[in-house]
């Protein structure tokens, strides 16, 4: 196989993927065409069933089973890849092009050290002995920023953390040097602060290595920060393309948007200029429409053009760069002009405290029966899940609970929940101290007008039971009514409260989408008209579009109950959209706490800042100051004694920080930082989030 | 780790206590009848009392129970009722004779098994794999018995090949010992193979098997270093503990073949209410079980780098 | 899939409903030719049992005329009406014919049963084991662990031999030998399915444990215990074929497909109809609940 040097990279022209199902033929991938020139990142972007990493597992030529590549080519410099033979296209993968993963701990071999799936690569490849293969190994491993290479050389995977098992999966992809690196959401399965160190290390090892890459993601905002070109794909099409600073400034196709209405950008504001979520929801693969497969969902769809046949991608004119458009009416459209400002919605009232956490501790005994810690007189240790914690929320209000894993906003909910109880500390709750009654002892009232809503759609209601039965059985707990018709008339209710059609009340989960089960797991929590609702991570796992809708949901919700939102998040995008007030959470213990605005501007606490910078914002022209943290994550049983942030803070002023914990300091009324940097020099930082006022930009977003 | 094979072996310990309890107490509760059995039904109420006080059978349950197991540890169990000679001298051998036959047996079925279920496991749904599977499944279907009738039907009677019992009276044949480990052999392998084939057909689906796919190894590499040594774990407990099945399933065929084993041994005994007898073979029993779950267990912490390394 | 119900189904399930869904489930089955079969099989017998009184020529106890080959004729006596023995007779004159089709019953009567009662056993100590974890839990694994680890024939032999055979002291051993393994199978289930969110918003709203276990967490562990169910009727089949045959099954009169085996198999050599038709018949009974679990396997990871 003769490589051509001096063709691009990677050529795909009108591809078509189809796979073979119960059901017949389904197409996957519809007139697919990708041009990618040495050195060149380009992003693939859509919701899911779009496409795109059916696209990626097509240029590895490893669709499975039962997946085909009906027409089209696929020429890697040169090389048609169709017509490789099996050990051609197996010399390929891994040296020229190589892949990176979602989920970097199941692409790992638990059973084999990483050294040797480490070394394999160059072994297999270029024929070079072990040892040549072992220096080259933990030079890679350098590149990708990992503490002691020696030492992951020897380990197994489970040995070492997610974000590091995610640089060992992209060593592995460099090793034999590909001049293609096919990245298939390699950060969402990672902790924000830890996505952000790999994204940067992503575009770096790019113009490092002159490797191109294709990255695919459903985040716009990651996509710009690491490629030159975008291509945005809908239900297996790709309805726009170009680069980033054309297609993100200048959106061409409705589609692209009404994504970008959905996302909370900077500029959105819950009352003022809400989310716009895109109506309808995405076609089942075999029943796409003529023409246009985003024409029913379109605000602009016009009958008789855009449904009759078959659209191709038109070049956008004027455009210096390639941007290119599969829309029928796109020279009609001016999205600035559409704009109105109909769409505010007023602002929820606050009203009195109805939540006060008052140094509220959570410790859980870890009991270690090995005999040298018996010996050694420690066998019982704490896990100090929560502590100190002190905030409130009034009536009305939406309180984010921000951090990442591990920093115990799981706990915290269960306490508040009742599935805990405090080990100290109050948690007051209308009247009563709610921290140490567990559920079982609490009134049905009680329980009825606290509620959560739960992250994971797919697991959020019992698979057996039918939707009417389930939100019926809460409706009857919580002693809201007993009369069987009219607890069906209340569960009819509320499935009209969150948009869904009535005749869902017969239906099983396994019927509905994720957006509608989280609807109903948000009906099931209203079910007894609740004061507050904990929403823990409620849209994370959704499409963005279908999150956009979930959302503005809830808030709608909130704003006709007036309902307390105690919003658990790790995502300050949405965050900063939704909360009034923010409550940041590291290791067990508030960091910071204050109003959105107090803590989106400077004063700082370092993990605050560090957790700005790491948010992707798909606005080209908000600027962000890049803070990228090293260290580790200490283990929850042997925290610092000092600042739990101490390991990996970016401004660490000495032995200060590991010895003692900070005192609270209060930059205002109500906005507390935990840091033992006095306040004003913390003051005097610049803000981590730049957003170019109205008149400054170059287009208009809302 | 070696805190852990201790505390593993300490419960094994504990087990057979607690079994060898639970036996004791089941079989020996009713004085009367044990003395009703050595002595034989036809002695005299007043004999029997005598030798109940003589051997000490009116003492305390728990005394009788702390001397009975004070002589099993020195490996002392009695008198068999039935053979009126020491149990230990008609236990041993016939324990050794089923140890031969379980051995050949393994020999031939590990091999067997884990190469079916491996071929099969590697293309899950392919004729190969649907063939094995089903033969598979056929063979568990046929109880020991069943296939016993069938063998001796085809080798016995009809090729005349094999001889029809095993009870090696002129010393050991090998002759005789196939037909009982064909039944074995052809009963289990089945189980086993589909294990295999379970285990290796998930490790197949994994997604770090796609990536040494992707890395661009060769398909025998693949196979032998990445799906291998994970796809091998479960069987090996699997195998193991088949070392316990074995004890079992020998009982039929011994008893079928009349093959003077450790299982027909058993039976006897059960059947003829040889109390000291059944105590010592159910020991050895438990033994070898918790013997063998102990070493899977160990075995299996070893093998999985998840386990013992965390 | 909408049920066409005029009132919604409070989330308890009604038994009628609960069996509409297993009807429909079976139809599932077509899906996979192997499931087909072993349906068919296990409904044939399961039909030859409960039709005994009408299929069976003869009396299973009648010693009429023995040593008859296959197809021979009965001529009929005072009290018995002629007739053929389609399958022979054994060496005590009994028709062979007869003693399978009534010896159907005792095993599809027996095996359910003991199966049935072991499931209950396990089910409730597996969820007790998996939803309450802590010293419960360790207190029924290690129960578990030390009956498994008794070889299962062993014990039998030893239960049977020392309290005498019976068929309620067969379902006893049988429920006591297998409980342990279904246990274990529940707790796995139970620890699995016990982190899903819907079973905190039960937990949420003060749901009692046991409506949880019962109610939220057993009903989705269907699946895999459907399985087990068929495999494990094979298996207690097969144990009470060997009971049988070792001469410790259930005692006369019911015939007993195992005893007829030992009993007729030293008559193997010169008349092997005797035993080979018992043989088919047992067989062909485990091999139908071995397919059928096998196809219900298939279906259930289709989905």
């Amino acid at each position: 196989m003769q490589f051509d040097e001096n063709a691009p990279v990677l050529e795909i022209k009108d591809l078509n993927l189809s796979y073979w199902t119960r059901a017949g033929e389904i197409p996957a991938v519809i007139d697919f065409s990708l041009t990618i020139d040495k050195g060149e990142s380009i992003g693939l972007v859509g919701e899911s069933g779009c496409g795109k990493s059916t696209v990626a597992m097509a240029i590895m030529q490893y669709m499975g089973g039962n997946g085909t590549i009906k027409s089209g080519s696929i020429k890697f410099k040169g090389v048609e890849l169709n017509t490789l033979a099996p050990d051609e296209l197996r010399r390929l993968r891994g040296a020229e092009i190589s892949m990176i993963y979602q989920e970097p701990f199941a692409a790992l071999n638990p059973s084999l050290t990483l050294g040797t799936q480490l070394k394999e690569v160059p072994i297999i490849h270029e024929g070079i002995t072990d040892r040549e293969a072992h220096d080259r190994a933990v030079k890679v491993l350098g590149d990708v920023r990992l503490p002691d290479p020696e030492r992951v050389m020897a380990a197994y995977p489970h040995q070492i953390s997610g974000g590091q098992q995610q640089r060992v999966v992209i060593a592995m992809g460099l090793l034999s040097n590909p001049s293609l690196l096919l990245l298939d959401e390699p950060t969402t399965a990672l902790d924000v602060t830890v996505e952000a160190g790999i994204t940067k290390l992503i575009a770096d090892i790019a113009k490092q290595y002159g490797t191109s890459q294709v990255y695919i993601s459903h985040n716009l905002g990651l996509i710009l920060e690491v490629c030159d070109r975008v291509f945005v794909m809908y239900s297996g099409e790709v309805v726009e393309e170009g680069t980033i600073k054309s297609l993100f400034t200048w959106p061409k196709h409705p589609y692209t948007h009404g994504l970008f209405g959905c996302i909370p950008l900077p500029t959105a504001d819950k009352n003022a200029a809400p989310l716009k979520p895109i109506r309808g929801q995405l076609p089942l693969p075999h029943e796409r429409p003529t023409g246009c497969n985003f024409g029913p969902r379109c605000d602009f769809f016009a009958d008789g053009r855009c449904n009759s046949r078959d659209i191709a991608m038109t070049q956008v004119t004027g455009s210096a760069a390639d941007h290119r458009v599969r829309c029928e009416r796109w020279t009609e459209l001016d999205f600035a002009a559409e704009i109105s400002h109909d769409e505010q919605k007023p602002p929820i009232s606050i009203g009195d405290t109805v939540l006060e956490v008052d140094g509220m501790q959570k410790y859980y005994e870890v009991h270690d029966r090995s005999i040298a810690a018996i010996i050694a007189g420690q066998s019982v240790k704490l896990v100090k899940a929560n502590e100190a914690l002190d905030f409130d929320a009034r009536e009305g209000e939406t309180v984010a609970i921000v951090g990442e894993s591990g920093c115990g906003k799981s706990t915290f909910a269960k306490v508040l929940m009742g599935l805990e109880t405090a080990t100290d500390g109050e948690v007051r709750y209308g009247g009563t101290n709610i921290g140490e009654v567990p559920v079982r002892e609490r009134t049905p009232k009680q329980i009825g007008s606290l509620q959560m809503v739960f992250q994971n759609p797919s697991d959020t209601l019992n698979p057996s039971h039918t939707i009417g039965g389930q939100i019926g059985r809460v409706i009857k707990k919580f002693g809201v009514e007993s009369d069987k018709v009219k607890i069906r008339e209340r569960v009819l209710e509320l499935l009209d409260l969150v948009k869904l059609p009535r005749d869902f009340y017969i239906r099983r989960p396994r019927q509905l989408s994720g957006g509608q089960k989280q609807r109903v797991g948000i009906a099931r929590a209203f079910a007894g008209n609740p004061a507050m609702v904990i929403a823990d991570e409620p849209v994370s796992a959704l499409d963005v579009s279908v999150a956009a809708a979930v959302t503005e949901l809830l808030t709608d919700i909130q704003r006709e109950h007036k309902t307390t939102l105690l919003f658990i998040s790790h995502d300050l995008s949405v965050v900063r959209y939704l909360a009034d007030r923010i409550v940041v959470m590291y290791l067990g213990q508030i960091m910071e706490r204050g109003t959105t605005d107090e803590i989106f501007d400077p004063p700082y606490h370092p993990y605050t800042e560090a957790l700005l910078s790491a948010v992707p914002i798909a606005d080209p022209e908000v600027t962000k100051r890049e803070i990228v943290l090293e260290g580790n994550l200490p283990s929850v049983m042997n925290p610092p004694k000092g600042c739990p942030f101490t390991t990996r803070c970016q401004h660490k002023i000495g032995r200060i920080c590991d010895e003692e914990r900070p005192a609270v300091q209060m930059a205002s009324n109500g906005h507390a930082i935990a840091c033992h940097i006095p306040l004003d020099e913390l003051r005097q930082a610049e803000p981590v989030i730049a957003v170019p006022k109205a008149e400054e930009r170059v287009h208009v977003t809302q | 780790m070696l805190i852990f094979i201790a505390k593993r072996l300490g419960f094994m310990i504990i087990t057979m206590l607690v079994v060898s309890m639970l036996l004791f107490v089941l079989l020996e509760i009713n004085v009367d009848g044990v003395a009703t059995k050595v002595l034989g039904p036809y002695s005299s109420q007043e004999s029997r009392e005598i030798w109940l006080q003589e051997n000490g059978y009116r003492d305390p349950l728990a005394v009788r129970y702390g001397r009975w197991l004070g002589n099993a540890a020195v490996g002392d169990f009695g008198d068999s009722v039935r053979f009126k000679v020491p149990v230990g001298d008609v236990m041993w051998p016939r324990l050794w004779n089923t140890a031969i036959l379980g051995f050949w047996t393994f020999a031939i079925m590990i091999p067997l098994s884990l190469i079916l279920g491996i071929l099969a496991g590697m293309k899950e749904g392919s004729k190969l794999d649907r063939a094995i599977s089903v033969t598979g499944i056929a063979t568990t279907s046929v109880p020991e018995f069943a296939s016993a009738v069938f063998l001796s039907a085809i080798f016995v009677f009809w090729l005349k090949w094999l001889p029809g019992t095993s009870s090696m009276s002129d010393g050991f044949s090998f002759k005789q010992l196939l037909l009982p480990i064909m039944v074995l052999v052809l009963y289990d392998f089945g189980y086993v193979a589909r294990m295999t084939r379970a285990s290796m057909a998930e490790v197949m689906t994994t997604h770090y098997i796609r990536t040494a796919v992707l890395k661009g190894l060769p398909y025998r590499q693949v196979i032998l270093k990445h799906a291998l040594r994970n796809a091998l774990i479960a069987p090996f407990t699997v195998i193991m503990l088949q070392v316990n099945w074995l004890l079992s399933g020998v009982i039929v065929v011994e008893f079928f073949f009349a093959y003077k084993g450790f299982g027909a041994l058993l039976l006897e005994a059960s059947l003829n209410q040889d109390i000291f007898m059944i105590e010592a073979c159910a020991m050895v029993a438990v033994f070898v079980a918790v013997g063998t779950q102990t070493i899977a267990d160990v075995g299996y912490t070893y093998l999985n780098p998840r386990i013992r390394f965390s | 899939m909408a049920e066409a119900t005029a009132t919604p189904s409070m989330p308890a399930p009604t038994f009628g409903a609960a069996l509409m869904r297993a009807i429909r489930s079976f139809a599932l089955l077509r899906e996979s030719w192997v499931g087909m079969i072993g349906a068919g099989l296990v409904f044939f017998w399961i039909a030859v049992a409960l039709l005994a009184p009408l299929l069976a020529p003869f009396d299973p106890n009648a010693t009429l005329m023995p040593f008859q080959k296959p197809g021979a004729l009965f001529p009929g006596n005072e009290t018995v009406a002629a007739g053929t023995f389609w399958l022979g007779t054994d060496q005590l004159g009994r028709d062979i014919l007869s003693r399978i089709i009534w010896g159907s019953q005792t095993v599809l009567i027996y095996a359910p049963l003991a199966t049935l009662s072991a499931y209950t056993v396990g089910i409730l100590m597996g969820l007790a084991a998996g939803y309450y974890r802590g010293w419960m839990d360790d207190l029924l694994s290690r129960v578990a662990d030390i009956i498994l680890s008794f070889p299962v024939l062993v014990l039998y032999i030893i239960i049977i031999a020392t309290i005498g055979a019976s068929g309620v002291v067969i379902i006893v051993a049988i429920t006591f030998a297998s409980a342990p393994g279904i246990m274990r199978i529940v707790r796995g289930l139970v620890l699995d399915l016990r982190n899903r969110d819907y079973v905190a918003a039960a937990q949420t709203r003060g749901e009692s444990a046991w409506r949880i276990m019962l109610v939220e967490i057993l009903p989705n562990a269907r699946g895999p215990l459907i399985v087990d169910a068929c495999l494990r009727l094979g298996y207690v089949i097969i144990t009470i074929g060997v009971l049988g045959f070792l001469g410790l099954g259930l005692p006369p009169p019911n015939p007993d497909w195992g005893g007829m085996i030992n009993f007729s198999r030293s008559m193997a050599l010169a008349f092997p109809h005797m035993v080979l038709y018992s043989c088919v018949a047992i067989s062909s009974l485990i091999l139908g609940f071995n397919l059928l679990a096998d196809g219900l396997r298939e279906v259930s990871l289709r989905d």
